[in-house]
C-alpha cells in the first residue's frame, strides 16, 4: 500500500462543555468520534454527511487545525500529530485548506497579490526563480485569474472568483493533499460548475488528493472516487463512488440519497423517497449502541444495544464497508436511463 | 409596545376582517395576475434595476416555481406582491399585482395589511431571523389570530396548538411556550409554516424554504407544503435556486434572469427541451446524483450586475448562441415559441432543435 499518501486511524475529538458557576466541564460534544480511512495519491475521497455530523471538524483535524483527542494521522508514513515546530510547518506545505465561505475566509484589507503570496512569506525555499509576485501571478492565470488583478482587495471580485482566490492560496505550496471544505455551496449553481471543473482540471495537473468535505451529494459524486457517509461523529459507510450511490447498504445512505431531489420531472412518479422522522439527535449526548437507531425504520433491539462496527457488506455485485447490523443493498437512485 | 397594539386593534379590525374576506373570489380559477412588474433600488452606487417586466399569473392549487440565481430577483418579486418591499430603497415604478382582480399596488395600506397574512401569506428562507427571538413562538402564530381575527388570548393559543399539531410539532401543547432558539431548524421552519397558513390563506409563497435545511430535513419540508397544499387548494409560488427541488414539486416554472422572466413553461417541457439558452445552461450545468458523468459544462461568465445591465439580451455576454443581433437594441421580449412554451431568445427555435 505504498500509494497511501494519508492514513487517518481512529481519530476522535471530543469539545468539552462547560457549565456551572464554575465552569467545570459537564460533558463533551462528540465531534469526531472515530474516524479511519486511507486517502491515496491522486484520488478524491468524498465525506458527505448532514450538519453536525462532524465532517467539517474532520477537516480541521486532517489539517491539524485542531489538536484531536485521541487517533492517529500519518502523512507519507509520518506522525502528523507528533510533529513539532519547524517539523510541523514543513509537513503542511503538503497538506492544504479551501474553506467554505469566500467571503469570510479572505482578509478585505489584504490585496489578491498578498493572499495568494502569503503562504510565501511562511515558506522562503517555495518561491521558484523569478520571485514572489512572478509566482502569484501564474497561480492567478492557472485558476482562471486575470494575472493583472493581482492589486485588488477581494471585494472587487465575485463569489467564485473569491473561491478561485482560495484556490490558488491553497494550491500555492504545491501541496500533495488539498482538503476541500465544502469549496462550492456558497456559489450559484452556473458558477459552481466553474469551480467543480477547475478542481478537476488542478487535480489533473497537479496530481493533488482531495478530501471533498460537502453536503450536496451530487456534487460529491461527481468529483469523487471513493465516498465516505459520515452520521453523528461516524463513518458508516465507506466505498467506491458506484458503490455507494448505487448499490448503499446503510439505511442512512440510503435514505439520505433518496431524500435528495432528482432533476427531472419524470422520476417523480417511480422514486420512492424515505423520509425520516425526527431531526439528528445531538452530538454531546448520542444514542447508545447503533447512533442511527432512533431514526432508523429497520431498527431492533440489538441496535440500540450493541454498536455496529464498521465490516464488509456485500452489496450486490462487490462488498464494501458499511456499519449496520441489518445491512443490506437498496437502490435507491436509478440509474440514469441515458448512461447506465 | 407589542402587545399594547395588539390588544387595541382587535376591536376595530374584526367586522372589517370579516366582511372583507368575503370578497375576495377568485376570477375563473385564477388567483394572481402579475403584469409587466418594474422594482428598481435607488442606492448610492446607482440605479439597480431589480425587476424588468415581469408577468406571470398563478391559479388555484397550482405550484408556481420562480427559479433564478442569487440577484435575477425572485426574492424581490415576491416582496413585491406581498408588499413588503423596503422604500426607499426600492420602488415599484410600473406594473400590476393583481389579485383576484383587484391590483393590489393601489390598495391603501389598512386594506393591504388585510389581504397580507390572511389571503396572500410567505414562508422565509431563514426561519432563525424571521421569528422575534424574545416571544414564544406560539404567542407569535397566536398574533395572527389575535390581530387579525380578533380572538382573545385563551382562544388563540388553542388555535397556535393545534397549529402546531398540524405542522407536525412533537409535544405541541408542552412546547408552545419555547422559544424560537430552543427548536432545530427544520422545527423552525414548521413554525414559519404554521404562521404563514394560520388565517388560511389563498396564496402561500415560499421564498426558498429548505435552502438552510438537511437533505433529510427538506424531504420532511417539501411533504408537508405539499399536504397543506393539497388540504386547502392553495396557490403556491416557491421560489428557490434548486433544479432538483422544483423538478419534484412545480407544475409550471418561470425562470428569471437579470430581472426578467426569460423562459415560461410548463415542468416537463422544460426539463425534457428547454427554449432558452440560460435555462438549457443551468441545466447542463449541474452534476447529476444518478450518474457520474464527464466534464460540467459550465455557463462562462457571471450574472450582470443590475446596476449595469448590458444593451440587448442581458445573457448576451454569457450565452453560446448570441449574435449581432443579441448586443443592441431591447431585449427580445417573452413570446410564444411553441404552444403553451413562452421564452424571450431570439434563437429559441434553434435551442430547441439543438439536443
Amino acid at each position: 500500500m505504498s500509494d497511501v499518501i494519508m492514513r487517518a486511524e481512529g481519530l476522535v475529538k471530543h469539545y468539552p462543555i462547560k457549565g456551572g458557576v464554575l465552569r467545570r466541564t459537564v460533558g463533551h460534544v462528540r465531534a469526531v468520534d472515530g474516524v479511519s480511512f486511507d486517502l491515496h495519491k491522486g484520488e478524491t475521497l468524498g465525506i458527505v454527511g448532514e450538519s453536525g455530523c462532524g465532517k467539517s471538524t474532520l477537516g480541521r483535524l486532517l489539517m491539524r487545525l485542531e489538536e484531536p483527542t485521541g487517533g492517529r494521522l500519518t502523512f507519507d508514513g509520518v506522525d502528523v500529530y507528533a510533529q513539532r515546530g519547524g517539523d510541523m510547518r514543513r509537513l503542511r506545505r503538503d497538506i492544504q485548506i479551501v474553506f467554505q465561505d469566500p467571503y469570510t475566509s479572505l482578509n478585505p484589507r489584504k490585496t489578491v497579490g498578498d493572499i495568494v503570496g502569503e503562504p510565501y512569506d511562511i515558506h522562503p525555499s517555495a518561491v521558484g526563480k523569478g520571485g514572489k509576485r512572478a509566482r502569484v501571478q501564474e497561480l492567478l492565470d492557472q485558476v482562471g485569474l486575470n494575472p493583472e488583478h493581482i492589486n485588488r482587495y477581494p471585494h472587487q471580485f465575485s463569489g467564485g472568483q473569491r473561491q478561485r482566490i482560495g484556490i490558488a492560496r491553497g494550491i500555492a505550496l504545491n501541496p500533495k493533499v488539498l482538503i476541500c471544505d465544502e469549496p462550492v455551496s456558497a456559489l450559484d449553481v452556473s458558477v459552481q460548475a466553474q469551480v467543480v471543473n477547475l478542481l478537476e482540471k488542478l487535480q489533473d495537473e497537479l496530481g493533488l488528493a482531495y478530501v471533498f468535505i460537502a453536503h450536496d451529494l451530487a456534487v460529491v459524486r461527481h468529483i469523487s472516487d471513493r465516498v465516505g457517509v459520515m452520521y453523528l461523529g461516524k463513518v458508516v459507510e465507506l466505498g467506491d463512488e458506484e458503490q455507494i450511490y448505487q448499490r448503499p447498504t446503510h439505511p442512512y445512505t440510503q435514505a439520505l440519497l433518496s431524500a435528495v431531489p432528482v432533476p427531472d420531472p419524470t422520476s417523480r412518479e417511480h422514486r420512492d423517497t424515505i423520509v425520516l422522522t425526527g431531526d439528528v439527535p445531538s452530538p454531546a449526548n448520542p444514542p447508545s449502541g447503533c447512533r442511527f437507531h432512533t431514526r432508523c425504520w429497520k431498527a431492533q433491539e440489538i441496535c440500540s444495544r450493541v454498536e455496529p462496527v464498521l465490516e464488509s457488506h456485500s452489496d450486490g455485485l462487490s462488498t464494501h464497508v458499511s456499519a449496520c447490523h441489518f445491512a443490506e443493498p437498496r437502490v435507491v437512485v436509478p440509474p440514469a436511463p441515458d448512461e447506465g | 409596545m407589542r402587545s399594547i397594539r395588539s390588544c387595541g386593534e382587535p376591536m376595530t379590525m374584526t367586522k372589517e376582517t370579516l366582511n372583507g374576506s368575503a370578497t375576495w373570489q377568485p376570477v375563473d380559477g385564477r388567483l394572481l395576475d402579475v403584469r409587466d412588474l418594474y422594482v428598481e433600488f435607488r442606492t448610492r452606487d446607482g440605479v439597480a434595476k431589480a425587476i424588468n417586466g415581469a408577468s406571470f399569473t398563478l391559479d388555484e392549487g397550482e405550484t408556481l416555481a420562480i427559479l433564478g440565481e442569487s440577484g435575477s430577483g425572485k426574492s424581490v418579486t415576491a416582496q413585491a406582491i406581498m408588499g413588503i418591499l423596503d422604500t426607499p430603497p426600492a420602488f415599484i415604478t410600473g406594473g400590476e399585482v393583481r389579485y383576484c382582480g383587484t391590483d393590489l399596488l393601489k390598495l391603501p395600506e389598512p386594506e393591504r395589511r388585510r389581504v397580507r397574512g390572511a389571503e396572500i401569506s410567505m414562508i422565509f428562507q431563514d426561519a432563525l431571523s424571521a421569528l422575534n427571538p424574545v416571544f414564544p413562538v406560539g404567542w407569535q402564530i397566536a398574533e395572527m389570530f389575535r390581530v387579525h381575527r380578533g380572538l382573545n388570548k385563551s382562544d388563540s393559543r388553542a388555535k397556535a396548538i393545534s397549529l402546531m399539531e398540524r405542522v407536525k410539532i412533537p409535544g405541541a401543547a408542552q412546547r408552545v411556550d419555547a422559544y424560537p432558539h430552543q427548536f432545530s431548524g427544520g422545527m423552525r421552519q414548521r413554525i414559519m409554516i404554521a404562521m404563514a397558513i394560520a388565517l388560511d390563506p389563498a396564496v402561500l409563497i415560499a421564498d426558498e424554504p429548505t435552502t438552510a435545511l438537511d437533505v433529510t430535513v427538506q424531504a420532511q419540508i417539501m411533504q408537508l407544503l405539499a399536504e397543506l397544499q393539497a388540504e386547502r387548494k392553495m396557490g403556491l409560488i416557491l421560489i428557490t435556486h434548486d433544479l432538483g427541488v422544483v423538478a419534484d414539486v412545480a407544475d409550471r416554472i418561470n425562470v428569471m434572469y437579470a430581472g426578467r422572466i426569460v423562459e415560461q413553461a410548463d415542468v416537463y417541457e422544460l426539463y425534457r427541451l428547454p427554449a432558452h439558452p440560460y435555462t438549457k445552461g443551468l441545466l447542463d450545468s449541474i452534476p447529476r446524483l444518478d450518474q457520474k458523468g464527464q466534464e460540467l459544462s459550465a455557463i462562462k461568465g457571471l450574472p450582470p450586475n443590475l446596476t449595469r445591465i448590458p444593451p440587448g439580451c442581458p445573457f448576451n455576454p454569457r450565452c453560446r448562441y448570441v449574435r449581432d443581433v443579441c448586443r443592441t437594441g431591447s431585449p427580445p421580449p417573452l413570446r410564444e415559441v411553441v404552444a403553451g412554451r413562452l421564452a424571450a431568445c431570439h434563437f429559441s427555435e434553434e435551442v430547441l432543435s439543438d439536443e
